[in-house]
């Protein structure tokens, strides 16, 4: 393929990838030693041409998304939770939750455990490095199953409408309905808390924001032309739905998607904040819940874990709104 | 009067469009009961110390919990029917009362927490409104952005150190002196002391929303004809301000107020934790520690007919409020 006719293919293709004329036919369809039988297989030649369609959408976004400080800034500080994540277990190997130190060492007051040590002498850095592993994995881990779902029932429900959609609806009004939270308490009560019960609760109580969003969108997108052009040309309703109205579908889920990992990680924190997290693991939450007590005293054990937890938060809601001041075709053209 | 059939037939329409949720509700409730582990027997039986085979199969018997799932939905069902949620042993009362006795305190603190986010949110949103885009609206975006990330528990926590510890000003627990003998006015004062710090931790979050909310929805508003209009013909700033761009953009913000009746609860569920504030957020804490799932369940299913009421009551305001609502739906 030309590189001048994959730039083409590239600006129209996303949004209108799949209803090329016959011109665009890649060289090796169109080439004299395999003749195209196009009015015999037009649909499986239409596949093949659109298939090799470089997509390139979200490259301009990334770009506009780069030039704003304030994501930028969420940014940074995410890769630096990252990287603390990451290295955790190398900087310290040691169960967080052993004590290696005198207890109510204030932070700055002994070189070696710069952030000081709780009642029973545990290391607050180490513990706030492995709970910013909890924390990112329970809320990328339930942002994806909520995306997930919410997105293959908000398809569902939007592109095939009729009854189908008047009961994913209706499921959809339930789990609105019932607060989220209590809900999660519920849900975590019964099923004994462990990492994984946690990330499937609050997937549970995240998904029908996502489910209404797609189905929105899908609504929308359902009677578009090149959606009608694919039908046309005999694409499957899977097809359709993944490789052609998703992709157009896709920016407010971005957007959507960022903040529901920075509420992922509020709600675990609130849960094991209450003692209904892993017990057997270190998370912010239950640092802030353990230090509670000694508040009068140590309020340095409540505070800090709470600054993490609202950096990381923060620095997410600064990616979101980055990312949709960037998606936001109406804001992108006038810069 | 013709304003108030039509709200009447509104709340028809609406309160049949909220019959099969309920049932959805009450039959998800009805799962996630049977779904907990132990039932009625086992809590009897934990209660009395020991039982023997026998006598569990008898008491199961006779709470009906050997009969087929079905027989058992249509029984709790009936229960519900006469407003009955089911027996706390732990209490020793009916679910329901002992969430009646507890309710007042957590809607009291709601809606203080409901009328102080929106107050402060309107405030701080037409303030961003009028300055967007200069350093004022910055600042105070990055601010409203930061109480937005900011756990509620946490600057419950952080409130409590700075006015209780340090300051002395406010108590850091409870719902009003223990042992005092107020009455009239001075207790009415005295529980309001107790209720400023949980309050204004259940509500910051929620400011920082109605604040971006209102900037956004005002700055829409402020381009169209109207304003220009009501500019053209004389009026103060703040007048087109006050009278005709904020009023414009306040229905939004009554739509987001009552569809944050349940976040709001599940918010109070922590707050009242870090308070003790004895609420049904409390109840729902002591019933998750000790494992009492029907007190649990009980407090799910009215919370979630709490947020129906909810809906119907904004669905209503904006029948009122802006008369095409009602006509177009």
């Amino acid at each position: 393929m030309s590189s001048s006719e994959g730039t083409a293919a590239g600006i129209y293709g996303e949004r209108f990838h799949g209803t090329e004329a016959a011109a665009d036919l890649p060289p090796e369809l169109t080439s004299p030693l395999e003749p195209q039988w196009s009015n015999l297989h037009a649909p499986d030649a239409r596949s093949h041409s659109s298939a090799g369609v470089p997509r390139r959408n979200g490259l301009r976004a990334v770009k506009t998304l780069l030039r704003n400080p304030n994501a930028l800034f969420g940014l940074a500080f995410l890769g630096a939770v990252v990287i603390a994540a990451l290295t955790a277990p190398i900087l310290y190997p040691d169960d967080p939750l052993s004590m290696v130190a005198t207890p109510f060492l204030w932070p700055g007051q002994d070189p070696a455990f710069p952030l000081g040590s709780d009642s029973l002498g545990r290391d607050v850095l180490s513990g706030i490095l492995w709970g910013s592993r909890i924390s990112l994995v329970v809320g990328l881990a339930a942002t994806a199953l909520g995306l997930g779902v919410g997105i293959v029932v908000g398809a569902v429900a939007g592109y095939f409408g009729g009854w189908v959609d008047d009961l994913l609806v209706r499921v959809i009004e339930i789990f609105q309905t019932l607060p989220s939270f209590v809900l999660l308490v519920v849900l975590v009560a019964i099923a004994e808390p462990t990492v994984s019960t946690i990330t499937a609760g609050i997937a549970i109580v995240s998904w029908p924001t996502v489910a209404r969003l797609t189905r929105a969108e899908f609504r929308a997108l359902r009677e578009k032309d090149f959606v009608v052009a694919a039908r046309s040309l005999g694409y499957g309703h899977a097809r359709i739905i993944f490789r052609e109205i998703l992709p157009n579908a896709l920016p407010p889920l971005i957007v959507t998607s960022s903040v529901m990992v920075a509420s992922a990680i509020l709600m675990e924190a609130a849960l094991s904040f209450m003692g209904l997290g892993d017990p057997n693991v270190v998370s912010w939450g239950s640092m802030i819940g353990a230090g509670r007590e000694l508040i009068r005293t140590a309020w340095y054990l409540t505070a800090l874990p709470g600054l993490a937890i609202v950096f990381t938060v923060l620095s997410l809601n600064l990616i979101a709104d980055g990312l949709n001041d960037a998606l936001n075709p109406r804001l992108s053209e006038e810069r | 009067m013709v304003g108030f059939s039509r709200i009447g037939r509104r709340l028809g329409r609406t309160a049949i469009q909220a019959v099969p949720t309920v049932l959805g509700i009450v039959i998800l409730n009805f799962f996630l009961l049977k779904a907990a582990p132990g039932d009625a027997a086992d809590a009897m039986a934990a209660e009395a110390g020991s039982a023997t085979e026998e006598t569990m199969k008898m008491l199961r018997h006779r709470f009906g919990l050997d009969n087929t799932l079905l027989v058992q939905l249509l029984d709790y069902l009936n229960n519900l029917a006469h407003f009955s949620l089911g027996y706390s042993p732990r209490y020793n009362m009916p679910v329901l009362q002992l969430i009646g006795q507890r309710l007042p305190g957590t809607l009291i603190l709601m809606v203080v927490a409901l009328v102080i986010a929106v107050v402060l949110g309107l405030f701080v949103g037409t303030l961003m409104a009028i300055f967007a885009g200069r350093l004022p609206d910055r600042v105070l975006s990055i601010v409203s952005l930061l109480f937005y990330s900011t756990p509620g528990f946490w600057v419950g926590l952080m409130l409590i150190v700075v006015f209780s510890v340090n300051l002395g000003w406010l108590p850091s627990g409870g719902s009003g002196t223990i042992g005092s003998d107020l009455t009239g006015l001075p207790a009415l004062l005295d529980q309001a002391r107790y209720m400023i710090l949980p309050a204004t931790s259940l509500a910051l979050f929620y400011v920082s929303v109605y604040a971006r909310l209102t900037r956004a929805s005002m700055l829409e508003v402020k381009t169209q004809d109207f304003v220009r209009t009501a500019r053209a013909k004389g009026l103060s700033p703040t007048a087109v301000t006050v009278r005709h761009v904020l009023r414009n953009a306040l229905i939004p913000i009554t739509t987001l107020a009552g569809m944050h009746m349940g976040s709001m609860l599940g918010g109070a569920v922590v707050v009242e934790t870090v308070y003790s504030w004895p609420g049904l957020g409390r109840l729902a804490f002591e019933a998750v520690m000790a494992r009492d799932f029907t007190v649990l369940l009980g407090i799910l299913l009215l919370s979630s007919l709490l947020v129906i009421a909810a809906n119907v009551v904004v669905d209503l305001l904006h029948a009122w409020l802006d008369p095409r609502i009602g006509a177009r739906a």
